[in-house]
Parts: structure tokens; sequence; C-alpha cells
């Protein structure tokens, strides 16, 4: 970890002077500071997946061992994206400065760092571009705004392109829709020409690639665990259930974030799924191949998130089923919404999705025939399908954070709220500006969620957080529910540092405390083993 | 630096038409060869800059959602932020362009402390752009009375909505008081707020102060120092007939205010300015939120190598077996 | 005039000049926004300083007993403990206040404080100062527990399920031999 460097007598005077130097952001080179970022990535896994530049390298050091012609290798990528996507020709020109983005980052607004400030995480690479690409920056040079790639500009673009969770808040108030997550993908896209992914990232990936998800389980392991769960549900409801593994025939394909599956508290809302699942009779399965619903590849490349995303199409063509449901995750549901089809579709060989149990036909994912499972669970409790008791989750006071890409790259907020509302007594909504459309983010989206960058993380998640302290003084909010894997994992973390009493669930997880299944016998705990309200003395 | 350069370039812009026109006498020059040149490249520019940003495809359906998706018929869709048909899309763009939907946003914080509601400088943002962008197009508009011989019925009418004030002689156009003062607005807060003070370039301060230089020469032009109007207007007919006069004693001001806003016009395809065309191409926000009902194409999508459920289950299919899960091949 | 009175009285002046300096601390842009958003959700940090320190300011001017600032100090030192700060730029804002009161003393000429009541108020800020430095350790030893939390939690249907098989783990080890080094 990080040495420790002893304060001179001077540096300590300074942290009692009242201000601070001020330069120009330009003249100003980022220090890559420990906790702020994440560990480089390995070559060995750069090398499964095929990727360029594959090494060893470490951000901290000064020689981050960049190839010989990397100027040329980012110039060409930056000349290739900009003929590839309109988005990032017309951010990259459009942008006016007019500041409605500037304090809109949960990272700035966590850390006071002016680089997080979104429309100057964007300046940092339209510098280089105006430098290169237009007629005014080749010409006025840095009354233009422009300036030259050198290996310091290259060490910040990496370093503020990383600190981004591409969360899309700041896109949502600018005036001409000017998205840093698209900038960002952008430039993580160019700093993986140069083999400059981090480890967290790269890890993942490549073991989604072999082993189809990021965990790197093993078929035989993703049994044994799911098969854990199973054991836990008979315990607490007398019921065994029989979940089935790339079954063919099956009507239905379910896929959901591999964190569920081995990550607590994410495996009570997987064990959620099946009670579910298993109460309505539903012939669906699993899949050993495709069993990662989230994608690392997103945060890598284009083409890397195309590459991890097929198998779920391909195992559904192979699996023979009609349509997909998909798990509570985050980027995920941004992939599969606005990417999935256009990558590896059309899926024709599935049909419209068609709720067995009510007839409901969804018909907003007609072409994608994956739909969410929120949708696919408000839609019974809707047409009273489901025999619920929400005062089994009496002892929860509960509000609900809305994942990034759910809401602003997916729209999905009334579906959860609904089901939260019909299977808990107690809930209390976050002020309006921190929920829905303008949400705030855990702080670590984006293959963000390593510890090696705590600080930055807890930075991050600090505007969400506040908002939770907030109802948890007012309204004595002990649970925050949310629809997201990496929500469940690293808000543990948030909320365990800055709101501690507060737990972060899945809503099938209070789904499936609700749900009353039949032939069960007297629940005395919920699915975490805590005795339920009422039964606490037995 | 980056305020005195701009400042400095649009005075010297003031004093090259003014020595021009009145030392030298170059009359035509800055009266017609300027303006045609000027509005050539701006047509030619935008044009140009327009067809670049189409050159490049839209790969993905990427609309930034904000409200309510399109679900089902009990649960009430945001039609207008989160749009899945052609309607909507049309409806959100409206907004933005019309009312700046996205920059109103920022006033959307409700739960202060302390007595006194305050609102934060966004919402003046808001206001000053829009009185900016609204009072620059009527001006625009009222123009049209030198572009036309017979002054257009709908001009007239603007003009008396603008001076309905019924101040002064001539009378006072509301828009030329607004113009000025949301653009000094914008200037102070450029200087005054450390955070945008921070990320501004020369490129933000330059089309400012020309747009004040613009203003200030057209208001002087009016109120005070008078021009011989007819002349103007002859010169502006033949400009527009493509039959260019210079009639004489026109008045030096009113070429100032020319060559400022051919120089506006020039500088309008090189800069930011052309967010104008921009807007209306930007994907986060005139695309519909239809990405899983209607599939949508990648004009670039390429084959990619993916790791196949066979490779897959070669390497694991003694490990399955052992499990039982089912296999391809035994 | 005794010095409580003093202080009392110019107690806005006080919080203000201890808010603007603290706040300083940050980098020049974004002290402004720090300062001037008044929104608590959208600056929780600039409200919690400004919050946090009229709170400790009244419990200092009130001779309240130590404990009853803890919280605040921790609301803040918490946010510090994380930025871009050393141990020691972090719970310094504690000693700014001195040099303020120092700076408001200076200005009232005509109110020469007690000594012994000058003395006393700094020790008590001296004893905030130490909180502070257990709050400031408190905070950096949660960061490393979440850490290590995040990796059990990660694992821990593999450990479950290790300990069911009790010593046949074979199978449980390749696994969770791939997580540990992810």
């Amino acid at each position: 970890m990080a040495k420790v460097n002893t304060p001179k007598p001077a540096e300590l005077a300074e942290a009692l002077e009242y201000t601070t130097p001020q330069t120009e952001w330009m003249e100003t080179p980022a220090v890559i500071k420990p906790g702020t970022f994440c560990w480089g990535a390995k070559g060995k896994n750069l090398g499964i997946v095929e990727f360029p530049n594959a090494r060893d390298w470490n951000p901290s050091e000064e020689d981050w061992k960049l190839p010989e012609n990397w100027q040329e290798i980012f110039f060409t990528g930056m000349k290739n994206l900009l003929d590839k996507y309109r988005s990032f020709k017309v951010f990259m020109d459009i942008c006016v400065r007019c500041g409605a983005c500037a304090d809109k980052c949960h990272f700035f607004i966590g850390s006071g760092d002016p680089k997080n400030m979104p429309v100057l995480r964007a300046e940092l690479l339209r510098s280089v571009y105006r430098n290169d690409f237009t007629l005014a920056g080749k010409i006025l040079g840095k009354i233009a705004g422009a300036r030259p790639l050198t290996v310091d500009v290259l060490k910040e673009l990496w370093y503020y392109f990383y600190q981004c969770t591409e969360c899309r808040r700041c896109s949502l108030f600018c005036p001409y829709g000017i998205d840093t997550a698209e900038i960002t993908m952008m430039g993580r896209e160019l700093t993986n020409l140069l083999g400059l992914n981090t480890d967290w990232i790269s890890g993942p990936v490549a073991n989604c690639y072999m082993k189809g998800n990021h965990l790197g389980l093993e078929p035989h392991a993703i049994m044994n665990s799911i098969e854990g769960m199973v054991d836990d549900i008979e315990t607490i409801t007398g019921i065994r259930i029989n979940p089935s593994f790339n079954r063919k025939g099956a009507e239905i394909l379910f896929v959901t974030p591999s964190g569920d599956l081995f990550a607590d508290p994410g495996t009570y809302t997987a064990m959620g799924y099946m009670m579910l699942f298993h109460e309505l009779g539903l012939d669906y399965t699993w899949s050993t191949y495709a069993s990662e619903g989230g994608n690392f590849g997103f945060f890598s490349s284009n083409e890397m998130a195309k590459r991890l995303n097929s198998k779920i199409y391909a195992e559904a063509k192979r699996l023979g089923v009609k349509y997909i449901i998909g798990g509570e995750c985050g980027h995920m549901w941004r992939v599969l919404t606005q990417y999935m089809d256009t990558w590896n579709g059309p899926a024709d060989f599935m049909e419209v999705p068609v709720s067995p149990i009510t007839g409901t036909r969804f018909e907003n994912s007609k072409s994608t025939k994956m739909i969410h499972i929120t949708e696919f669970t408000a839609d019974l409790i809707k047409n009273n399908k489901l025999k619920l008791d929400p005062s089994r989750n009496d002892d929860l006071v509960i509000t609900y954070h809305d994942s990034c890409n759910t809401a602003r790259g997916m729209g999905l907020m009334d579906e959860p709220r609904y089901i939260i509302n019909n299977v808990c007594n107690n809930f209390h909504e976050m002020p309006e500006n921190t929920i829905r459309e303008q949400t705030f983010c855990c702080g670590s989206g984006t293959g963000l969620n390593a510890s090696e960058n705590m600080e930055l993380r807890m930075r991050g998640g600090l505007p969400r957080a506040n908002a939770v302290k907030f109802v948890k003084e007012k309204h004595g909010v002990n649970m925050l529910a949310n629809i997201c894997a990496i929500d469940r994992a690293t808000l543990s973390a948030s909320m365990d540092y800055w709101v501690p009493g507060v737990k972060v669930t899945g809503v099938h997880e209070l789904v499936a405390n609700a749900l009353i299944m039949t032939g069960e016998k007297e629940r005395e705990t919920n699915l975490r083993g805590d005795a339920l309200p009422g039964k606490e003395g037995n | 630096m980056k305020i005195v350069l701009p400042l400095v370039a649009v005075i010297m812009l003031v004093v090259l038409a003014f020595a021009g026109v009145q030392v030298a006498g170059m009359q035509f020059l800055f009266g017609v060869l300027i303006p045609y040149l000027a509005i050539a490249f701006f047509i030619a520019g935008f044009i140009y800059r327009v067809i670049k940003w189409g050159m490049s495809p839209v790969p993905f359906c990427i609309p930034t959602t904000a409200g309510q998706m399109k679900s089902f018929p009990w649960i009430k869709q945001n039609k207008l932020d989160n749009p899945s048909s052609t309607m909507g899309v049309v409806g959100r763009m409206a907004l933005e362009v019309l009312v700046f939907r996205s920059l109103f946003r920022n006033t959307k914080t409700e739960l202060r402390e302390g007595p006194q509601l305050s609102y934060g400088s966004e919402k003046f943002l808001w206001i000053a752009g829009l009185a900016f962008h609204w009072s620059f197009l009527i001006i625009f508009i009222r123009h049209f009375r030198f572009f036309m011989l017979e002054t257009p019925f709908v001009i007239q009418m603007i003009e008396g909505l603008d001076s309905f004030l019924q101040i002064g002689a001539p009378l006072l156009y509301l828009t030329d008081v607004v113009l000025l003062g949301a653009v000094t607005f914008l200037v102070f807060r450029r200087l005054a707020m450390p955070l945008i003070k921070y990320i501004s370039l020369p490129a933000d301060y330059f089309p400012l102060f020309l747009i004040l230089g613009i203003a200030t020469s057209g208001i002087l032009m009016r109120y005070f120092m008078k021009v011989h109007i007819v002349g103007v207007k002859e010169m502006v007919l033949g400009l527009v007939s493509f039959n260019p006069v210079v009639p004489e004693g026109i008045g030096v001001i009113f070429y100032i205010h020319l060559f400022l806003v051919s120089t506006l016009l020039a500088y309008f395809p090189l800069s930011k300015l052309m967010h104008m065309g921009g807007v209306f191409m930007s994907p986060t926000r005139n695309m519909a939120n239809n990405s899983r009902e209607v599939r949508h194409v990648n004009p670039w999508n390429y084959p990619v190598h993916v790791h196949t459920y066979d490779e897959y289950e070669d390497e694991f299919r003694e490990k399955m077996k052992k499990a039982g899960l089912p296999v391809e091949k035994e | 005039m005794s010095l409580s009175t003093l202080l009392s009285d110019k107690r806005s002046l006080i919080l203000g000049s201890w808010c603007d300096a603290v706040i300083s601390g940050y980098p020049h842009d974004t002290s402004n926004f720090l300062r001037k958003n008044e929104n608590r959700f959208a600056n929780p940090v600039g409200h919690t300083i400004q919050d946090s320190f009229g709170h400790i300011l009244d419990a200092l001017l009130n001779n309240a007993a130590p404990e009853v600032s803890t919280v605040y100090l921790d609301n803040i030192i918490r946010i510090r403990a994380v930025q871009d700060f050393s141990p020691s730029q972090a719970v310094s804002f504690i000693f700014i206040l001195k040099k303020v009161v120092r700076d408001v003393l200076a200005q009232e000429k005509a109110a020469v404080p007690d000594p012994e009541e000058l003395f006393l108020f700094n020790e008590q800020v001296d004893a905030l100062a130490l909180t502070s430095f257990e709050i400031y350790m408190q905070c950096r030893e949660k960061l490393y527990d979440i850490k290590a939390n995040e990796i059990k939690n990660m694992t821990y249907r593999l450990l479950q399920k290790a300990q069911k098989m009790g010593l046949d783990s074979s199978d449980a080890a390749d696994p969770s031999a791939d997580i540990v080094n992810k």
C-alpha cells in the first residue's frame, strides 16, 4: 500500500493556511494518489481476450511501459472512434462550458477535485482533440483550448476516466445532452489500445470470457452455490426446490449477475428469485455458460462488451427457450436495453415474452425478447397472482435507490416501487433531487468496486449516503433497497462507513420474505436468518 | 489572459472597421465584399460541419431517459422525458430547443435549509440563456424589415409587440435591453463564479464580447448615433438582390456593426456556436427509447471472436458430467 | 466582559470565518461551490461543515460536555478521512478555530479576555483535537474493515460450502482460488 510520508513542518503549517494556490487546470498535472485508483491490468488477463499491448504495469510507477508509438496508436484510435460514433464527434464539438453539469457529479461533490466536474473531465480529452483534429486548435493552440498529448496528459486521462462511473447524471442536466458516460467509454477504449486497463476490470473480463461469469465460477461451482441456497431455503420455508441447469426445452432462460450467486447480500436476492419461480411453477432454467448478466467488457471496449454479451442469445438459441428473464442489475440492463439487440440480434428465434401466469404480453421488449424481473413481478402483483404477507417485512423501514443505468439508460422506476409498496409496509422516498432520474450513483460502478481505491469509492458514495442518512434520521430507515448487484455489494460498504445501521437489500429478497408459498411451514426467520417480527422470542 | 485576449480581439475588430471605412474609405470592402464572404463562409461552413457530423453513424440507441419508460398500461409513462415514439421525441426536442428543458432541471431543488427560499444561480443561467437566445432571435427577425422592400405584417407585429412600452423616440425595443442584459450577465457569470471561470476558455469569452459589440453598435446606431436609414436599407436590399450599391453618408457605426456581424458569421462554423446545429444531432436527446421494441441497426456492426458454448463444454465436459449437467457431446 | 459573553456576541463572525477558512482549504474553484450551494443533498460536504461547525461552536460556548461535539466532529472527519488530506490536514480544522478566535479577539482591543478563561477555552479546543484524532483513526480503521469484509462477503458462500464439505473440499478449493486471485 501507500508509503507513509511524514509531513514536514512547512507542510503542516500549510494545512493551517487559509487558501490553496491556484493554477489553470492545464498547468496542473494529475497526481496519482493511493486510494483513488485501481491496480493496473495483468498482462495475462489482457492476453486471454487478445487485447493489444498486454503487459503487467503499475499506475503508481513513473514508467507505464508504453509502446514506442503510443501517440500514433492513440490518434489512430481516436480518429477511428470519431468516424464510428456521431455522439463522440458531436460531444467533442458543441460543449459551450455553461457549467450546468459542473456540480452534478458525485465524485466532484464528494472529492472537491475540479477535474471531477463532468465538463472538465471531458475537456481533458477535448483539449487533445482540438490540438490534432480541429483547424482552430492546430493554428491557435492553447488559445483555442488545445494541448499536445504528452505522457503526463495520458496519465491524467487515464486517472480521471477511471474516476467516472458512467452514471449519466451530468447528461441529464446538459442542454445538449452531452453524455460524459459516452466520452468516458471512448476514453477507456483508447486506454485499452495501450494496454492500460485495470486489474479489477480485466480480471473479471477474462474470467467471463473463458468461464461464463466474472467470478470465474466453473459449472459445478455454480451448481454448488445454488444448491447451498436451496438448502437455506428449505431450512427457512420447509420447501425443497429443484432448480435446473442448462436444460433444453425450458420456456425461459434466467440470467442474473454472478455476484448474486456468491456475494452477500446478493445471495438473498438470488434466493428470492428462486422462491418466486418455484411458487409460480415457472418452466425456467439457469445456464452455466451464460452465467453472467453483468458485463465488465462494457467498461473496456465496445467489442469486448459485445463478445461477452453474445453468450446470452447464443445460449437462448441452443437451449431453445421462448424468452429470457433478467435479474436485478444496473449496467447489465443498460447493455440489454441499448446494446444487446444491436450487437447480437435479431433474436428472431425466440417469441415475444408472455407471462405464463397472467398472460400479459410484454410489448415493450418484443424485439430483445428479454424482460426485467421487476416488470415480471410487478405484473404478477397487479394481477393478484401472489399471496403476500408484507408484515413479515415490518422490522424494516425501507428506502429505494434507483440504479443509474436502470434510471437514466432505461427508465425503469415505478415497477420496483410498486413491488416494494406491495411487499412492505414502511417505505419512504429519499429527497427528490437524489432519486429517479436524478439518482446519485453508488460511487463504485463501471468496475471501480475494487478495494484499493476505497477512498475514492467513499467520496463518490457520499451524496447517495448523505440522502440515506437524511431519511434514516427522519423516518428511521434501516434498509436500502435497490435492483443492482454492484449496488448490493458497494452500498453495503458505503452504508457501513457513512450510515452505520442501514443494511442493503435487493427487491426480490423483500418479495420472497413476504411471499406466502404453497405448503410452507410457519416461517420463523427471514432469508437472512434473522427472526421475523413477532417471532423474536422463539 | 484568456479574458483579455478575446476582449482585445473584439476591440481590434472595431478599430479595423472604423479605420477601414473612416480613414481608408474602404466602404465597398466592409459593406459588400466582407459580408458576402462571411455569409458564404457561414453557409458553407455550417453545412460542412453538419455533414461531417452526419458522416459518422449513430451505432447505438442511447437516449438519456429522464422519466418512467413505456411499461404496462397501468404505469404512467413520462412521454416527453422518456419518449418511445417519434412524436414523443419531437416533443422532447421542442422542449429542449425552445425552452431549454434540461437547463431548467437545475432549479428543481426544493428541500432547502433556512427560512429563505434561495435558488441556485443555475436558475439564472436558465433565464439568462432563454432571454439571450430568444431576444437574439426576435432581433434577427426584426432585421428582415431591411431585407425586403415592403415590411411584412408579421414583422410589423413583432416590432409592435417588442416596443409596446412606448418609451422614447425611436421607440425602445425590449429585446435590445434584454439581450444586452443577458449577455452582460453571461459574461459576468463567467468572471464571478470560480468554477465557471476555471472551465472557461478564450473561445467562451470571444463570442460573448463579439455579441456585446454587435448589440452595442446596433443600439448606438438606432438610438444615439443616427445613421442614414434610407441609405442603409438601400444598401442591404442591394446586397440581398445581388446588386450591391454603396450609398454615400451612411455613417461609420453601421459599418462597424456590419463588420462585427460578418465576423460572427464567419466565426460561427469554426466554433462552439455550432451547438445550434449540434443540439439537433445529439443522440441522447433525439432518439426514442424503444430499443427493446424495435431493433436499432449499427451500420458497422462486425462479427467478433467469441468463446462458443462448444469450446466451453470442451474445457469443462468432465466436470459438467460429474456434476450431472447435460452435455452436447458425450 | 467575560470571554464566553464576548465569543457569544461574535458567534456568527467566528462561525463564518471558521467555515470560510476550512472551506478555503479545498481547491480554489471548488470552495465557492462548497460555500454557496445551500442544498444539503447537492452539496453534502459544504453543508456538513457549516452545520457541524455551528453545533461544535455552540457546545464550546455553552460549556457543554465534550461528548456533545463528538457526533459533529465525526460528521466532518468522516468526510475528510477519505478526501485528499494527510492525517494532519484532515483534523487541522479544529486548530484553525483557535486562530480564528485569536483574530477576532485581536480586533476587539477594548475587551481583553481574562487569561485564565482563555486558557480554559484553549484547553477545551485541545480536548476536541484529541477526540478528533481518535475519530480519524476510527474512520481509517473502518475503511480497512470494509475492505476485509468485502472480500469475506464475496466468498461467503464458498466458505460455507467448504465448511459443509469438511476436509473433502478439493472441488471448492478450485473456484475459491480464482476469487482470491481476482
